[in-house]
């Protein structure tokens, strides 16, 4: 590709310089806010109560998005913002996954608030360049790359006609053009989004990395809920970041000793323990593949089972041996847990990239379970093949595994047909038919263009057609508050459907993963007990957001002597850490109580934002009744052991007395109004009114009671 | 003549002779990251495939979260 022609095509719009500034005790005291409809650049400074309150990352993020939009604000209104931020840990290099940054916007797909955790270099870099967030208002009337220089303290907005959308070619051209010699690749990272989020709500973002092991482009995600499609909408083609060269204390840290022993240790416990507890040096998070089917918790054929005879197809070993692991499967500097697995040298067989060899970043489980079983596909290649697509079109990888999913098994029942898809056989294992369906989301046509709005849509869509029974669409569409669930199955841990559909942003599992608890360990038989776990761990993993982590290296490793401490599933050696850390990087002296209540506040104040725009509230926690029960009856008789078990034992009813139809009506009644009690419980543990609002009791206790946040309330709590 | 003993709170058969490890495999816990306490008791790893498991006992298998 010709860069310099590439560059010489741009068109200078904005040209704003600016002071390089200090990082001090991690943060840089400033955020960056562009607005693209008059091309607006300024720099806004960070208040101490927006650290007090709102820490970094996530936090900062809703703060600036909260003062940007009103309720009534859509996510394709020129208004809404894209805000990347980092937190204060962000960009340390001496413990494992310092690196993420977070991505927050009004959502496509849900209507609120979506944040997505994201690794790669731009959240680093942009605090190196001297910003603690990127707040993007307003909508270029053409396609226009945003570059930042760190280095000469320098913000450009550009016209940019003829880059490529598809974002492996594009950050490549793109890390060159801005690089100052080959050398300086390193130092830049590119935010893009690819051609299918031009026209699909679950358009994704891709950060970029410069692997100088490979000497390649490498990606990370920032997947969930549209941020790409809100990328494409402001008619952003890419933001770019240059960064002054890395050096080991970027963050003018309080006390980096602190922060040195720490990742000592922890780096100890990676090479002594990781081979033999989840190898994640090998296969990343690919491991959990037989796991999770042995535990009857992988997505197969949308959600309707748990595990499939033919795992071992594309199990963690099959993965093994197409990786190749190097020291630097980091997605930031210094992560020994180094999880970001490359498949090198794949050559793809459809589209417009046929025949080329590409490196396809994963698969993470994640993909590996959406894009295979959950689809009914095996083969391995077919899955990289699909990852591969999914990045470089933009495309979200979880809900595009879920929403194919839900068309296949609609496609299975009769609600749509080759004609209605266009002639695609949406049959549960057709991979060349996916692998269509993708390329027509990219080109923003046909049923791909349908499809690639996600499955709330989709619903409604064949519901509008007369194409089949809402009610039935509606049990078996695996999306809460607009979003594609994960790939785990919930059935049987009614903790973990809470974990899901009483989520902020909708069902992604990184507020809580709470399967082994409940249904394997039976640790938290009592609903208080399940309540307690739906506090404490969304609160706990709220905190990586608002810090700029990664959560893997709290759980996916552990101490040697973790299991004797008192409670092993919060890892406390690591909870400690992460405490010292923190005090370490900002002086600081919190302890393990506050860092709850650091997350608590920005918690509650999402909440409240739902609630602002409209949603946030008891009805918006419901789910598909297919993340809860069985609800066709070949879904019923594949497991009928264990639903007759609940019958009897738990009922005291006799299932060998009732019909089919009986046995799954009983179940869902009882399960149905298990989830309710949940709520119940839940909301009062969390300080919540019966419908799920926030008291102001509770936001007082909590030093959350702006006024702002009760002004939103307090209507409803009057009621 | 066998017992029963509690695994995670559902009751399971036992008979004589029976190990931490017998239970790991009949139960089909394949996951590496488990914290396992006999009637109280912390077994370590190493001990699992010899540690000894009383008819009655009480057996919490615990596994860990990851991935997730
Ligand atoms: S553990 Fe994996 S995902 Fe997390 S920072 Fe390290 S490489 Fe990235």
């Amino acid at each position: 590709m010709d860069y310099t022609a590439l560059k010489a095509a741009h068109t200078l719009l904005k040209e704003y310089a600016y002071d390089l500034g200090t990082i001090e005790r991690g943060y840089t005291n400033r955020t960056l806010y562009i607005n693209l409809d008059d091309n607006t650049v300024k720099e806004k400074p960070v208040s101490e109560m927006m650290k007090k309150k709102f820490i970094g990352g996530k936090g900062f993020g809703l703060r600036l998005l909260w003062d940007a939009v009103t309720p009534t604000t859509k996510w394709n209104d020129p208004e809404n913002e894209l805000i990347i931020s980092p937190g204060p840990i962000a960009g340390i290099t001496q413990y494992s996954g310092t690196g993420k940054s977070l991505v927050v916007t009004l959502s496509p797909m849900t209507d609120i608030v979506i944040d997505s955790n994201v690794g790669g270099y731009f959240g680093p870099y942009l605090k190196f360049s001297g910003f603690d967030a990127i707040e993007i208002q307003g909508k270029a009337k053409k396609d226009v790359i945003i570059a930042i220089d760190g280095v000469e303290g320098r913000v450009t907005i550009e016209e940019a006609p003829d880059e490529p959308l598809d974002s492996h070619v594009l950050a490549e051209a793109l890390t060159n053009m801005y690089a100052a010699d080959a050398d300086d690749r390193r130092n830049v990272a590119v935010v893009s989004a690819g051609s299918a989020a031009d026209y699909c709500g679950i358009g994704m973002l891709n950060f970029s990395l410069f692997d100088v092991q490979r000497q390649e482009i490498r990606m990370k995600q920032a997947g969930r809920g549209g941020t790409g499609r809100v990328l494409r909408d402001k008619k952003i083609k890419a933001i770019v970041c240059r960064s002054p060269q890395l050096k080991g204390d970027m963050n003018n840290v309080v006390d980096m000793d602190a922060i040195k022993e720490r990742g000592k240790r922890f780096n100890r416990e990676i090479r002594e323990f990781d081979d033999v507890q989840c190898r994640m040096r090998k296969v990343g998070t690919a491991h959990l593949m037989e796991i999770m089917d042995e535990y009857d918790l992988l997505p197969t054929h949308n959600f309707k089972f748990g595990n499939h005879p033919d795992i071992g197809r594309i199990d963690s070993h099959v993965w093994e041996d197409r990786f190749t692991p190097r020291s630097s499967d980091g997605c930031w500097y210094g992560c020994t847990m180094a999880c970001a697995k490359v498949a090198e040298d794949f050559t793809v067989t459809t589209g417009p990239y046929k025949g080329d060899n590409v490196l396809v970043d994963g698969p993470e489980y994640e993909s590996a379970a959406g894009l295979g079983p959950n689809i009914g596909v095996f083969d391995p290649d077919i899955i990289l093949e699909l990852n591969f697509y999914c990045d470089t079109y933009g495309l979200d990888t979880i809900s595009f595994g879920t929403l194919t999913a839900f068309a296949m098994e609609c496609y299975g029942m009769g609600i749509l047909n080759k004609e209605r898809t266009g002639g695609l056989e949406l049959t549960f294992g057709n991979g060349q038919a996916a692998l269509e369906l993708i390329h027509q989301m990219s080109r923003g046509e046909g049923f791909g263009l349908i499809a690639g709005q996600g499955v709330r849509k989709m619903k409604r869509y064949f519901a509008e057609k007369g194409w089949g029974d809402p009610q039935i669409m509606q049990d078996i569409g695996m999306e809460n508050k607009g979003l594609e669930y994960s790939q785990y199955v919930s059935k049987e841990s009614l903790a973990q459907q809470g974990g899901y559909a009483m989520t902020n942003k909708g069902p992604q599992h990184d507020e809580a993963w709470l399967i082994f608890m409940d249904m394997v360990n039976k640790q938290i038989p009592t609903f208080e007990d399940k309540a307690e776990a739906l506090h404490y761990f969304p609160m706990f993993r709220t905190w990586f957001g608002l810090m700029g982590l990664c959560k893997l290296p709290w759980n996916d490793v552990e101490p040697e002597n973790n299991a004797e401490t008192d409670e092993p599933a919060k890892v406390p050696e690591h909870v400690d850490n992460y405490v010292t850390i923190y005090n370490a990087v900002t002086g600081s002296h919190i302890d393990k109580q506050e860092m709850i209540r650091q997350s608590e506040r920005v918690y509650n104040f999402q909440r409240i934002f739902n609630i602002r725009m409209g949603a946030g509230l008891r009805a918006n926690d419901a789910q598909p009744y297919r993340a809860a029960g069985p609800v066709t009856a070949e879904e019923y008789e594949s497991r009928a052991d264990r639903y007759d078990k609940q019958l009897k034992d738990v009922l005291g009813l006799d299932p060998a007395a009732m019909t089919i139809e009986e046995k799954m009506a009983a179940t869902r009644t009882y399960r149905e109004d298990q989830y309710e009690k949940l709520l119940d419980a839940v909301y009062e543990r969390r300080g919540w009114t019966p419908g799920g609002v926030p008291t102001i009791e509770h936001l007082k206790k909590i030093g959350m009671d702006l006024p702002e946040l009760i002004e939103v309330v307090k209507p409803l709590l009057e009621k | 003549m066998s017992g029963t003993i509690t695994v995670n709170r559902e009751t399971m058969e036992w008979r004589p002779g029976m190990t931490v490890a017998d239970i790991l495999e009949e139960r089909r816990y394949t996951f590496k990251m488990l914290v396992i306490r006999v009637n109280g008791t912390l077994i370590k790893k190493d001990r699992w495939p010899d540690a000894a498991v009383p008819e009655g006992a009480d057996v919490q298998v615990l596994h860990l979260m990851s991935g997730g």
